[in-house]
């Protein structure tokens, strides 16, 4: 049952991030991208990640793509039209690469992850708000920290970016 | 968790891959960050994976971290298109080229 949820939440997650991409709408892709976020999440409630699952909701899903929303909204963006010519041929080197990029991952997927895995301890819990917030504190808190200091740097950034010389 | 790890890797693998392709294919500046973000959700997902199947925590403390810094780079990365527009009336990442020459 669970795989099945799994590879359900796998498929969503990939159709909408296909369609992020290919849409030339930015509406529609921002709100592609909701959902496929909200997909993420439940993979990562599947992971017995259930903190991360939440904040991936609130965070991610919530508050930086209706920010993403606001934006789209402001600039009044029209849809992408189709350019033809010019620059189409190095475009496949584009997706050359990225069979390639693909192409690795498959190999560290059928060969390497499999030497990685340790067999599960019995009856551990992870996902927990009280698990994740222990390491948080103790073991990271000096990151912890960073993390603060970074958000007040990109706050301050953001409004001297955005504000209109007067 | 009944699905093997290695199915977890390639699905984080091939949005990866999706997310690159945007940032290569896509002229909006707006979809090229959304991509950006499909990418470290990629990431994020490799990590939430081995830190269940190696009973961690450490890599949903990592997760927790991407999350920070995707929000401030989110918002900052917005405020520079904002004044982008507001300078060029545009966000087609090809048109551009106040650098070149």
């Amino acid at each position: 049952m669970t795989a099945l949820l799994f590879y359900l939440f796998a498929a969503l997650l990939l159709g909408a991030s296909l369609f992020v991409v290919l849409n030339r709408n930015p509406m529609y892709s921002v709100v592609a991208l909701v959902f496929a976020f909200l997909n993420l999440a439940a993979l990562y409630f599947l992971l017995e990640a259930y903190f991360i699952g939440a904040l991936q909701v609130l965070v991610y899903a919530g508050a930086i793509m209706v920010l993403f929303l606001f934006v789209v909204m402001l600039l009044d963006v029209q849809p992408e039209e189709r350019r033809t010519g010019v620059v189409q041929v190095d475009r496949w080197w584009f997706g050359l690469i990225a069979i390639i990029f693909f192409g690795l991952f498959l190999l560290l997927a059928g060969r390497g992850v499999s030497a990685l895995r340790v067999p599960p301890a019995e009856g551990m819990r992870l996902g927990a708000v009280a698990d994740v917030g222990e390491a948080l504190f103790t073991r990271y808190l000096l990151p912890f920290e960073i993390a603060a200091l970074l958000l007040t740097v990109a706050l301050v950034g953001t409004v001297f970016l955005a504000k209109r010389r007067v | 968790m009944p699905v093997p790890l290695e199915h977890i890797v390639a699905l984080a693998g091939l949005l990866f891959t999706i997310g690159a392709l945007g940032v290569l294919f896509r002229r909006n500046a707006i979809i090229v960050f959304m991509s950006v973000e499909i990418m470290l959700n990629a990431v994020n997902l490799v990590f939430i994976a081995f830190s269940s199947y190696h009973n961690s925590v450490d890599g949903q403390v990592f997760v927790f971290f991407i999350m920070t810094l995707a929000a401030a780079e989110a918002a900052v990365g917005l405020a520079i298109i904002i004044a982008l527009y507001r300078n060029l009336q545009t966000t087609d990442i090809s048109s551009i080229n106040l650098m070149r020459n």
